[in-house]
């Protein structure tokens, strides 16, 4: 039965449409992090604010429920979304507001000679950001930002719940229709979420030992514990 | 359609209703969480490489698949073994199972952070395992945990509206309930969010000054 | 940060001519604790002045101000005759814009005592980044540049290296080259040699040395190197809580202290030898 095509197809299409989401949400959340992160150590007591208001709202509700309230109430009083934007957004502004924390705690991690140094070779406030603060502040970003991309594959199987077809969804029509057991049918779901996740761990090691090559800094000196 | 304050006047005894039965899935579900995770701590510092080994795989697969789908297996997969639970005792069983790989991981940390020393001179000092654990060893590891299982308690709040999706009426379970019966869903997911912040925002910061708190400890 | 002064410009603006660095009255504290105290100190365009003093008496805090990385509470800071933390408009002085500062600040290197090299680059790029990203050069140019002041702090065969595997003595030389490529018209040397194993001391002096006897470089220097300072010192400041206690030739400060509190001083540190 495993081989049965009736089951793979689907399974295949809902792998798609779940690394599309997670893709998609990644990018944003990736954006929102290094936005929020760095706007909630800006001198500029509203733009700090304005960081804080959104983190907030974000870690304060809990991610389906936002889903729901922009897929299912927003459209009544305002933009209508399709699932795969509705999906995608949500979990990006959702990953975002974690990464914040991620970005603004890197970033505060580089030795303040790192930023002596560069006004001492007369470097601008952007240079300084773009060529010496993040680069080594995106080293100890990384494993948790991996951690991140994580979380945000897991909740992506939210998105089954508005109507989009990914991996949960599937085995979810597949039970209904009693294609297989639930066992094998969820057994299948569970393994491939995992599979995908280890793919992500993966990469991120890899860009990890990648990027501190050479540093002092390098492995762990962001690890944060659980 | 607009903003109607009646019709959300009328259904908020509702989603309180609701509030209740998430409140009590989070403690139930954090105190099934600290247990297991507890146990999984222990036997992954085992040093039978059979026990160790095996445990950290089965943290990590539940760590990284979703709860969502955890819940669907519980649910359904369950009863085809004649295994039958109501839905909130599948949804407690879920979260706790889910989160207790996370509080694994806090205990870990929190035991680790004891430096060496401390269980040397423990040793050197010719103190029981037991005096070494409970007066020594968790005394310190204890306001390291704190902050973190806080921190996850707040985030399994957050998750108990997944068991909506297995028929538990918690807040989203009942606004979804209300939004079927009036064809209304604006109010009703609205005021689900608005008690989501009403709730976890207070407890973060609780949190927060907490961890502050305990840091400050000498 | 200094604030609006609104007094005519200094009468004796053309008095300083010569000077390369010029403090007027600066004032520094960190809460109660008055770091410089009314400080006033010129430095010759081209003079090698060396600062000593006894350790948590403000010498660093000297250097910082004039790097910009500390703000003075009151007081003026010229760099050859432009004012760092000021600008002059209608023959008044206002605080400076940021633009001012860079401009100025432009004229200044500095060495720190722990390097702040950028682990993340090579020698060579940390060298030839800032000249690139802010004067200019072209990248071939840059690693040109690059090459020939690493090869003349006797670093050739190191270009590639990333700081984490290189020794003390030879971070601090990158450190040396890094601040060299801006052309400063000024170097700061917070002591430079202080972080460092003793047998690898002699080299990073050795490259000092040349750099004192060879350019024409105003250079204010750090540091608890007695003999080094004697050495290649124009001039010597005594400096304690906040003040100059004393200022003139080398000879004339370590043969023939004028204050007790210098002779104090002395005693201290060459005891301790
Ligand atoms: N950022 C700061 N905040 C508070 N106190 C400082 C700061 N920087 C320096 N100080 C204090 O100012 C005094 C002078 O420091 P410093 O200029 O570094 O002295 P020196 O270089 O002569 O040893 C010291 O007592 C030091 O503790
Ligand atoms: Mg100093």
């Amino acid at each position: 039965m495993l081989s049965d095509n009736a089951l793979w197809r689907p399974f295949l299409d809902g792998i798609w449409i779940t690394l599309q989401v997670t893709f998609y949400g990644a990018a944003l959340g990736t954006f929102m992090s290094v936005l929020s992160g760095l706007a909630s150590m800006s001198s500029v007591r509203g733009v700090r604010w304005v960081s804080r208001v959104y983190v907030d709202f974000f870690r304060g509700t809990s991610a389906i429920v936002q889903l729901f309230w922009i897929f299912y109430a927003l459209p009544l009083i305002g933009p209508s979304f399709s699932p795969m934007v509705a999906g995608a957004v949500t979990l990006g502004l959702n990953m975002g507001s974690y990464g914040s924390e991620v970005v603004r705690g890197a970033v505060q991690a580089v030795p303040r000679g790192q930023t002596e140094a560069s006004i001492a070779l007369n470097l601008s406030a952007m240079q300084r950001m773009q060529y010496v603060i993040f680069p080594q502040a995106a080293v100890s970003m990384l494993p948790p930002y991996g951690n991140l991309l994580i979380e945000l594959l897991k909740a992506s199987a939210l998105v089954s719940l508005i109507t989009l077809a990914d991996i949960t969804f599937v085995a979810q029509v597949l039970r209904v229709n009693g294609t297989a057991s639930t066992l094998t049918l969820f057994s299948i779901a569970l393994v491939l979420y995992f599979v995908i996740a280890q793919g992500i761990a993966l990469v991120v090691r890899l860009a990890e030992a990648r990027l501190s090559q050479g540093l002092e800094v390098g492995r762990g000196a962001g690890r944060r514990a659980a | 359609m607009t903003w109607d304050w009646e019709f959300a006047w009328r259904i908020m005894p509702r989603l309180l209703e609701g509030l209740v039965t998430t409140v009590q899935a989070t403690l139930l579900g954090i105190t099934l969480a600290m247990v297991l995770g507890l146990v999984l701590a222990m036997l992954r510092r085992s040093e039978v490489r059979a026990i160790s080994w095996p445990t950290a795989w089965v943290v990590e697969f539940i760590r990284s698949t979703p709860l969502l789908v955890q819940l669907y297996f519980l649910y359904f997969v369950g009863p085809t073994f004649g295994l039958t639970m109501g839905a909130l005792t599948t949804g407690v069983l879920g979260l706790g199972l889910h989160y207790a790989t996370y509080t694994s991981e806090v205990y870990r940390a929190g035991i680790e952070s004891v430096p060496r020393g401390q269980w040397e001179a423990s040793t050197a000092l010719n103190l029981s395992p037991v005096t070494t654990w409970g007066r020594v060893v968790l005394p310190q590891a204890i306001p390291v945990v704190i902050p973190a299982l806080g921190n996850y308690l707040i985030a399994m709040f957050k998750d108990v509206p997944l068991l909506a999706t297995i028929t538990v009426l918690d807040v989203l379970g009942e606004a979804r309930a209300v939004g079927a019966q009036s064809f209304r869903y604006l109010e009703p997911y609205t005021l689900a969010g608005l008690l989501f912040l009403a709730v976890s925002i207070p407890a973060s910061i609780l949190v927060r000054q907490l961890e502050v708190r305990l840091a400050r400890r000498p | 940060m200094p604030v609006d002064l609104d007094v005519p410009v200094h009468p004796r603006m053309s008095e300083v001519e010569g000077s390369a660095v010029r403090f007027q009255q600066v004032t520094k504290s960190f809460g109660d604790l008055v770091v410089l105290d009314d400080l006033d100190l010129d430095v010759a365009a081209g003079e090698k002045l060396v600062i000593v003093g006894p350790s948590g008496s403000g010498k660093t805090t000297i250097l910082r101000v004039l790097m910009t990385l500390e703000r003075p509470d009151s007081g003026l800071v010229q760099v050859n005759g432009d004012y760092l933390y000021h600008e002059e408009r209608n023959g008044r002085l206002h605080a400076a814009s940021q633009r001012h500062i860079r401009q100025v600040r432009r004229r200044i290197g500095m060495v720190f005592q722990h390097f702040n090299l950028f682990p993340h680059m090579t020698a060579l790029e940390n060298v030839s980044f800032a000249p690139r990203k802010v004067l200019g050069l072209s990248r071939s140019e840059g690693v040109e540049k690059a090459k020939d002041l690493l090869s003349s702090v006797g670093l050739g065969d190191k270009f590639d290296e990333h700081p984490s595997r290189l020794s003390g003595g030879q971070k601090q030389r990158v450190a040396i080259a890094r601040a060299l490529a801006m052309e400063p018209e000024v170097m700061l040397f917070d002591e430079v040699t202080s972080a460092l194993d003793p047998e690898l001391v002699g080299e990073v002096l050795g490259v000092l040395r040349d750099l004192a006897e060879n350019t024409s470089m105003t250079m204010l220097l750090v540091t608890h190197e007695m003999g080094f300072a004697r050495e290649i010192g124009d001039r010597v400041v005594m400096f304690d809580e906040g003040h100059v206690v004393e200022a003139g030739p080398p000879e004339q400060i370590f043969a023939n202290p004028q204050e007790q509190r210098t002779r104090d001083f002395l005693h201290a540190v060459l005891d301790r030898k």
